[in-house]
């Protein structure tokens, strides 16, 4: 009895561990990321730090990006960092020592606290040529070329437009509509606490009624039923009419929300079964810019060069359902056709949102959940 | 039992402690003497949410623990102690539930749920109820297949009804693994982050949320770490307590090696298994059935575009979104394999070190719990900021996401196997010195044959954990890595009811794997614990 259970014993861990390495080599031989994941100063290669949404491979994005690849010499490897407030705050914590050399997608809600906190390189780029139809105090958001605008999109109320035909309503058109008892429990929103779009939609209102008004608007519109969520795919997928089978036929989402709904549609179709309601928009516009502390500055000016150029733009609009900010760019037919672009957008000085936003977002609480 | 040579004890524990210096207490220790100062202190200790924060978090972490034990006990006895059709199955089901990703199963309650129980903190609690059932049945039904089976037959000989045998019995002895199992399920829920955003009522917060929402949204990791701290205080009185109630509780009995379990004998006794078993699929099952549904619809009616699109590189002609699930599930699969092997081997170390060690072992057993307990921002950024210069500059490097699932899996792995080692009888290692063993060699003839069954158990759960993607690692950044769940986060966080579809086809993928992985591995472990019936064999001549 005395030896075989001991032998029994050490063969099977060895045979488990065996089996388990075999399978993660298995799984792992056609993957060399372990090898380029060394984050030596090799020149030729680079770190562009996104958001989760940016796509890691196969897109037109991607396709351009290893254009620029091919012209330059310089790989790109693309880090995923979180939503865009995980992406910042990481960026921060590391000012200095970042995690890789250029970041993409900062938008104006959060640019603020990104150039107060020293997370970029000043480097403004001359590829670029503004969108006309964004606020001409853009430019000046990151006054010292901290970094550089590459695309735009608008937050906006969504409607399902069957819902209103079949009940006989007309869309509203105004955010005092919102508060109209004709449009009671109609309306489903995101907690600016926890959510971007959320926080833009709370921003719109604050636009509209200024820093001493928007609570009142707020107040109307929690007795008028609005419904707040905590998320995006909450709102989206589970509460609006349209898409979750909710019970609300309107809902804070983006302006490029209808034509995705017609690229995506499934069986396809050629009208969009959402509409924007254009008052309602707020613009996020995103920011590209050198991280402080990256080890290959030019690469990373060429880069963001190359993220302004209409090459790299013009694969936007069907790859991250953003606009380009480079105006040179000629939209998809999908764009012109069910997209708004609203004349007027809603911003708020993103300084003062930075100031603002922990304060506005505790009254928003005690005014809608308290 | 014999104390072993205090040098093996200390080579037992080198790794596991080691570890969890290294990647947990190192960054975390860092994270917080970076952020906390005086302001962050008094602002977050001054803020009336704190505390509302702080209670709601506590109260409804124990609320779903006790409902999930009290849930969990019936299919676990069931599991342990009877065969039935599906037995394998249901344990496999009940994992895959542990693993999906929160959006996805939250979507589904969301579902089936009467629109009465939307957002309330009953949802969340009857969410936690069923995420955790797994744990329960698995660390609780391991300990139960391996009491002895005769002293509830001669109880019941002696006319004992079933319950008087399950209260006199079977609850004392499995008291420390109720409490262990208890402790983790409570960990859970104390940290629950995804329940809470989709099903909670928008403005109710855990600290882990209020954590994640103050470092990432406001940009305020100062009170975030405050808040963390305050989390590491509810978390060490109740991980103390437990470990303290776990060697009280603990006795010494006659544990198998090989479960013995039995068919259902006589009408009585097999509608029970009928109905538990039922009950238990018909929960567990829903929540698959309803996503598995969903892949299926659209607006506009029932498609299988979603399915057979989903590997296609153009969703639509011309129109690349860039996810790839095949590399996905292979992702997956792989981190699982390592964060696997991980855990399998520091838990297995830390296992036999603690019952070796008894009290400094006690230390390993507390502080192996505390990262399930901690918020994973603030172990994420932690490793940020710690792991950031040469030679310990591993932000990117691969083996850094797999660790982090260990981190959580680890005391999964202990509590599964600690139960059943301190249950051995002493007098087992006793009689083999008796006989001319040394103490080393009556430990590895006595102690280590029964670690395999329980480390199989162990094994399932730290793959399920690493496949459901928990812990820190979701805040650590990543390169061509996807996993699934990411992969299925990405899809639901688009507009386009074919992504939507896809997702859910995405997440029917997931439950699949971790179904199939489950059920290998919990065969894998019926085969591994054969050889060990030597142990059945030896213990029963001492009747």
């Amino acid at each position: 009895m005395k030896p075989s259970p001991r032998r029994h014993t050490f063969t099977r861990a060895g045979l488990l561990l065996a089996a388990f390495s075999l399978a993660a080599a298995a799984c792992g031989s056609d993957d060399d990321s372990s090898e380029t994941a060394d984050p030596s100063a090799e020149s030729g290669s680079i770190t562009l730090v996104a958001y989760d949404s940016f796509p890691e491979g196969d897109t037109p994005v991607n396709d351009a990006l290893d254009e620029f690849t091919a012209e330059t010499g310089i790989e790109i490897d693309i880090l995923l960092a979180g939503d865009t407030g995980t992406m910042l705050a990481k960026a921060s914590l590391t000012a200095g020592n970042p995690e890789g050399d250029v970041m993409w997608g900062v938008d104006n809600t959060f640019l603020s606290r990104a150039v107060e906190d020293g997370v970029f390189e000043p480097y403004l780029s001359d590829a670029i040529d503004i969108d006309p139809t964004l606020d001409p105090d853009l430019v000046t958001l990151a006054p010292n070329g901290e970094a550089t605008p590459v695309d735009f999109g608008d937050v906006c109320v969504n409607y399902d437009v069957a819902w209103f035909d079949e009940n006989g309503l007309a869309v509203p058109e105004t955010l005092d509509d919102l508060a109209d008892p004709a449009y009671a429990d109609l309306l489903v929103v995101e907690n600016p606490a926890t959510s971007s779009p959320g926080m833009s939609f709370l921003l719109a209102t604050i636009d509209e009624y200024g820093e001493d008004g928007w609570q009142d608007f707020w107040s109307g519109l929690d007795a008028n039923g609005v419904a707040v969520v905590d998320g995006w795919s909450e709102a989206y997928y589970e509460q609006f009419t349209w898409a979750g089978g909710g019970t609300r036929p309107m809902v804070v989402s983006y302006g490029t929300s209808p034509p995705a709904e017609v690229i995506f549609a499934d069986p396809p179709r050629d009208d969009s079964p959402t509409g924007v309601i254009a008052s309602t928009c707020f613009r996020q516009i995103e920011f590209a810019g050198i991280l402080r502390g990256s080890d290959n500055l030019d690469a990373a000016q060429q880069l963001i060069d190359f993220l302004a150029s209409d090459t790299f733009q013009t694969t936007l609009p069907l790859t991250l359902f953003v606009y380009p900010a480079n105006d040179a760019v000629v939209l998809p037919q999908e764009f012109v056709d069910f997209a708004v672009i609203p004349e007027d957008p809603r911003t708020v000085d993103p300084e003062l949102i930075d100031e603002n936003r922990a304060a506005w977002i505790d009254e928003w609480t005690e005014i809608v959940l308290g | 039992m014999n104390p072993l040579p205090r040098t093996l004890v200390t080579a037992l524990a080198a790794v596991p402690a080691l570890g969890l210096v290294v990647f947990y207490f190192w960054p975390l220790t860092t994270l917080l003497v970076e952020a906390i100062d005086g302001r962050s202190v008094s602002d977050a200790l001054t803020r009336h949410q704190t505390w509302d924060v702080v209670w709601f978090t506590t109260w409804q972490a124990l609320v779903s623990t006790a409902l999930t034990i009290a849930v969990g006990l019936a299919p676990a006895y069931l599991i342990a102690r009877y065969e039935f059709v599906g037995r394998r199955q249901l344990v496999a089901v009940l994992t895959a539930l542990f693993v999906l990703p929160t959006v996805v199963m939250g979507a589904a309650m969301l579902a089936l749920l009467p629109d009465s129980f939307d957002r309330t903190v009953w949802t969340v609690i009857a969410a936690h109820v069923l995420f955790n059932l797994a744990i329960v049945v698995r660390v609780i039904g391991t300990m139960w297949e391996h009491l002895p089976i005769d002293m509830e037959g001669a109880a019941a000989t002696l006319g004992a009804t079933r319950w008087q045998v399950f209260r006199e019995i079977s609850l004392p002895l499995l008291r420390p693994t109720i409490v262990g199992a208890a402790a983790i399920v409570f960990l859970f829920a104390f940290t629950s982050f995804g329940v809470i955003r989709i099903l909670a009522a928008p403005g109710t917060r855990t600290i882990e949320v209020e954590v994640w929402r103050r470092a990432t949204q406001l940009g305020d990791i100062g009170g975030a770490a405050v808040l963390s701290l305050l989390q590491l205080a509810v978390l060490g009185l109740v991980v103390l307590w437990t470990s303290t109630a776990q060697r009280r509780y603990g006795r010494p009995i006659d544990v198998r090696v090989h479960a013995r379990r039995r068919r259902a004998r006589g009408r009585r006794e097999r509608s029970v298994v009928a109905v538990i078993s039922g009950l238990t699929f018909a929960v567990a099952l829903t929540p698959l059935v309803a996503l598995t549904i969903r892949s299926f619809s659209t607006p506009s009616g029932w498609s299988t575009t979603a399915w057979r699109t989903l590997g296609r590189s153009e969703v639509r002609p011309g129109i690349r979104i860039g996810v790839d699930p095949v590399a996905a599930l292979g992702q997956s699969v792989q981190t699982a394999a390592w964060a696997t092997t991980f855990a399998v081997v520091v838990g297995g170390l830390a296992s036999l070190a603690i019952v070796a060690a008894r009290r400094s072992g006690r230390l390993l057993d507390i502080g192996l719990m505390l990262p399930v307990g901690t918020s994973a921002v603030t172990i994420g950024f932690g490793m940020l900021i710690t792991f950031d210069t040469p030679p310990t500059d591993w932000r990117a490097a691969w083996w850094l996401v797999p660790v982090g699932h260990a981190l959580i899996a680890v005391p999964f792995v202990v509590r599964t196997t600690n139960g059943v080692l301190q249950a051995i009888d002493p007098r087992l290692s006793d009689a083999a010195a008796t006989l001319g063993a040394s103490p080393t060699r009556a430990w590895r003839a006595v102690v280590v044959p029964y670690l395999w069954r329980p480390l199989m158990v162990g094994a399932g759960l730290a793959a399920a954990i690493s496949l459901g993607e928990f812990g820190a690692t979701s805040f650590l950044s990543r390169s061509g890595d996807e996993t699934l769940p990411i992969v299925i986060e990405k899809l639901l966080g688009r507009t386009g009811s074919l992504l939507q579809a896809q997702g859910y086809a995405l997440a029917t993928v997931l439950a699949i794997a971790t179904i199939t992985i489950a059920l290998m591995i919990e065969r894998a472990g019926d085969t591994a614990a054969i050889p060990g019936r030597r142990g059945t064999r030896r213990s029963d001549g001492r009747y």
